[in-house]
């Protein structure tokens, strides 16, 4: 309850709570909402905002609606799916490095390192184009990529409770390394990464949706990355076709960001500075 | 300073009120005080953890955290501080008022060479330099060798008690008229904290100005207050000379705090025993290297030299020594936290060397050696129940749940704490709750050997001594082996009927507490005896109270 009543004193983040409900909402309904196939021609193509489609038609005469309806649920799913893979990854890598140190830290970090000095997009663009893009291959591909910051906080956080009394104390009572990293390590550990990977669904989405601007879309599956792609060739003549899928990224995007913020607010009150000296 | 001056008082505190938070478990963290600061002499607020000690001295400063509400009048000067606009604050602030606090390294900046931190202070005030000569000689007055090298020093290369005398020539740069002075001394040694005493006194007698200082050791009063006020939850309970209140206190919490001040007092040796020790440690030694750079050269620290003692079954060997004597090192190779370079540590009715046992040989004989660690709140994982807490050993050894859940009902018990806390989770207990949940752990697995590693130190007296007693209490009837570090000869006194003394990782000195307490042949030893603050004050007193 004292989670609950911490997060609500962020506004902002019970804003973007609802947001990203309603959008969850539209994407879990979008079939009941939109029946029938969003890459189908519903009418004359290029027509404006209005009439029987209030967001317009693209140049093949789809309702830009009922794609947005749809590429809910693939940015959403992309975004969730790839964030809870670079999770596993980095807090696996992460965890490992920072509790035993060492020769096992030194070998994990150069490892981190070497993803990182990639410049993370053109990786992701390369890797996607090596595996032929599908919903796989991005989910796989912003995966690989983003992974290397959240190994780096869990390690900074592993190492720093390695040291902690209660530590010692489970090494004394005899529990096994394995139980002391997951049950005793971990749950500690949880609140900065859980901020952290909240934020990162909001930057895979970005990601997915820079992919399908690309063209490196999966070609069966609507998506707004894609819709905005598909539509700069008519820029000038048709702006609805790129400025309500951009708003639709744009509105979640900061959804999960605010929710990302007030988490960090609920999870960790004593960063958020309620007791300051006058100077 | 004119005659009048004198006669009044330096601040003037009436019904000073700083309210907490609504939901705190008080309303008050100051209730409504009345104190006078005088000129010229040091007083000493006294009080646990909590009692608003230090708060009362923030509000002199005016550094009461924001959403707390400071309420009646401190008068300094002909002005209230309560309610002062910032910027007149800033002003009275470290030209007038000086501060020094309790961690010297959180207070200096340790990016900044001290001498430029020390001449910040004369910028800020608008003194016109240049300031070199003044910080010299302020470093200088302050003991300090070598202060026109010193003064180029960062933080980080000078020792605790070094750095608290730079924050204490940073706060008398501009020659204030009151010091405050918030437990200057907790962080640090006791020799090193008898030379700050020393030092703080001496600057006191020499500027002739006015000292409150935060303590919760009546030792420290003992040594340096003239006058004192004992504060409880935020309320002054009693007040007066030092000599008076120390000698004849008039109200019971006072009596009950003077009471729970450890002495240094003899105890009997234990009774002879025969046979082969329960443990034996020989020739342990532990060396550190560490390198600053790949390319610097490595800098080795010698933690432990060769330390060996012997401990009886039934039998408490007291480690004591200053910070990084190594005593805690050593301990934690004994429990092998830590692995030593070399020596021989044997358990009885074991034949090998536990050092040389790989961890799955050493894993069944963990058992038979737990700890008691020092920070009750680093030590219990915050996310687990005290049942979990407690039972963690016994699960992992395989002991079905339902007789866990007994075995920790009858722990518990053991250590004084209601069995129903056991689905509670550590943040609902306190300092000394948390210790003894602590103590039930180490006993989970019926040790043989319990290694203390400064059990009491974090906790305020009138709890020390209870946690002392539980202590030394069920190592008697238990008839534990105990192995007690601490820094504190008095500590040791109450419970160790055996001393070694360890300075800079060797065993100076050892053998029954009687001895090596109250007959030290070591200068080392004696020195350590000599600082025990306000040392005078209480031998002379008599060890049994009206009290309880």
């Amino acid at each position: 309850m004292a989670f609950l009543k911490r997060y609500a004193e962020n506004r902002g983040a019970v804003a973007g709570l609802v947001i990203l409900a309603v959008v969850v909402a539209v994407a879990l309904a979008a079939p009941l909402l939109m029946p029938g196939d969003p890459m189908a021609t519903r009418g004359r193509p290029l027509l404006p905002p209005g009439g029987d489609f209030p967001f317009g038609t693209d140049m093949l005469g789809r309702d830009v609606l009922a794609g947005i309806v749809h590429g809910a649920k693939v940015s959403l799913m992309i975004g969730l799916i790839s964030t809870v893979i670079a999770v596993l990854i980095g807090v696996t890598v992460g965890a490992v490095a920072g509790f035993f140190g060492g020769q096992v830290d030194d070998l994990l970090v150069r490892v981190t390192e070497f993803f990182q000095t990639i410049p993370s997009f053109i990786f992701a663009i390369l890797l996607v184009a090596i595996m032929t893009p599908s919903l796989a291959s991005i989910v796989t591909a912003i995966a690989v990529v983003t992974w290397p910051p959240i190994a780096r906080l869990a390690r900074s956080e592993f190492m720093s409770l390695r040291r902690r009394e209660f530590v010692e104390a489970a090494v004394l009572s005899g529990l096994s390394r394995t139980r002391i990293i997951v049950s005793e390590v971990l749950p500690n550990a949880m609140s900065p990464l859980i901020v952290m990977g909240s934020l990162m669904i909001a930057t895979a989405i970005l990601t997915e949706s820079a992919l399908s601007f690309l063209g490196l879309g999966d070609p069966n599956r609507i998506s707004w990355g894609y819709m905005i792609g598909a539509a700069r060739t008519v820029f000038r003549q048709a702006w609805w076709l790129s400025v309500f899928p951009g708003l639709a990224i744009a509105l979640t995007v900061l959804a999960i960001n605010l929710v990302g913020e007030g988490l960090n607010d609920a999870l960790n009150p004593h960063l958020k500075g309620r007791m300051r000296i006058e100077t | 300073m004119n005659a009048r001056a004198v006669a009044d008082p330096l601040v003037a505190i009436e019904k000073l009120t700083v309210r907490l938070p609504v939901d705190s478990d008080r309303a008050h963290a100051v209730d409504e005080i009345d104190l006078d600061i005088a000129p010229g002499r040091i007083l000493c607020l006294v009080g646990e953890s909590g009692s608003g000690k230090s708060m009362t001295a923030h509000a002199i400063m005016g550094l009461v955290p924001r959403p707390l509400i400071c309420s009646g009048t401190i008068r300094y000067d002909g002005q209230n501080l309560v309610g002062l606009p910032a910027d007149r604050h800033r002003a009275i602030r470290g030209r007038r008022i000086g501060m020094i606090f309790q961690e010297p390294m959180a207070a200096l900046n340790p990016v900044m060479r001290i001498g430029r931190q020390i001449e910040e202070v004369f910028r800020f005030h608008g003194i016109p330099g240049p300031h070199d000569e003044r910080i010299v000689g302020l470093l200088a007055d302050m003991g300090l060798p070598e202060p026109a090298v010193l003064r180029h020093a960062f933080p980080f290369h000078l020792s605790g008690g070094q750095r608290q005398r730079v924050m204490i020539a940073m706060a008398l740069a501009l020659d204030p008229e009151l010091l405050i002075a918030d437990e200057p001394t907790t962080a640090l040694d006791v020799t090193t904290q008898k030379q700050i005493l020393a030092l703080i006194k001496k600057a006191q007698a020499e500027r002739g100005m006015g000292v409150l200082m935060i303590t919760h050791d009546f030792g420290v009063v003992a040594e340096i207050g003239d006058e004192v006020a004992v504060m409880r939850q935020g309320r002054i309970v009693e007040r007066g000379p030092v000599k008076q209140v120390l000698g004849s206190p008039r109200h019971e919490y006072t009596r009950t705090l003077l009471e729970a001040v450890p002495r240094l007092e003899p105890r009997g040796a234990a009774p002879d025993r025969d046979g082969a020790p329960l443990l034996s440690v020989r020739g342990v030694v532990k060396t550190y290297s560490t390198r600053a750079g790949m390319f610097a050269p490595r800098r080795t620290v010698e933690a432990v030299r060769d330390a060996s003692f012997t401990l009886a079954r039934g039998g408490t060997l007291g480690i004591v020594g200053e910070s990084g004597s190594g005593k805690s090192t050593l301990a934690r190779i004994i429990v092998r936290l830590l692995t030593a370079d070399g020596g021989d540590v044997r358990l009885e009715g074991v034949e090998r060397n536990l050092l040389d046992l790989a961890s799955r040989d050493l894993a069944p004989l963990r058992r038979r050696v737990q700890m008691v660690f020092q920070d009750p709140f680093a030590s219990l994982n915050p996310r687990r129940t005290v049942f979990e807490i407690v039972a963690q050993g016994l699960l992992a050894h395989g002991v079905p749940r339902e007789r866990a859940r007994d075995r920790v009902a009858e722990l518990l018990r053991l250590v004084a704490l209601d069995p129903a806390s056991a689905s509670r989770y550590p943040n609902a207990f306190s300092g000394g709750q948390r210790q003894r949940i602590g103590i039930a752990r180490a006993l989970a697995l019926e040790p043989d050997v319990l290694v203390a590693d400064e059990p009491v130190s974090a906790l305020d007296v009138s709890i020390q001594a209870r946690v002392l007693d539980l202590l030394a209490g069920l190592q008697k009837r238990l008839s534990l082996g105990m192995l007690f570090i601490t820094h504190d000869l008095r500590v040791a006194s109450q419970v160790c009927d055996h001393v070694a003394v360890m300075q800079r990782g060797r065993i100076v000195e050892m053998g029954p507490s009687a001895d090596v307490l109250f007959n030290p042949r070591q200068d080392y030893t004696k020195l350590l005896i000599d600082s025990i603050p306000g040392r005078g004050a209480f031998a002379t007193r008599p060890a049994a109270g009206t009290g309880h």
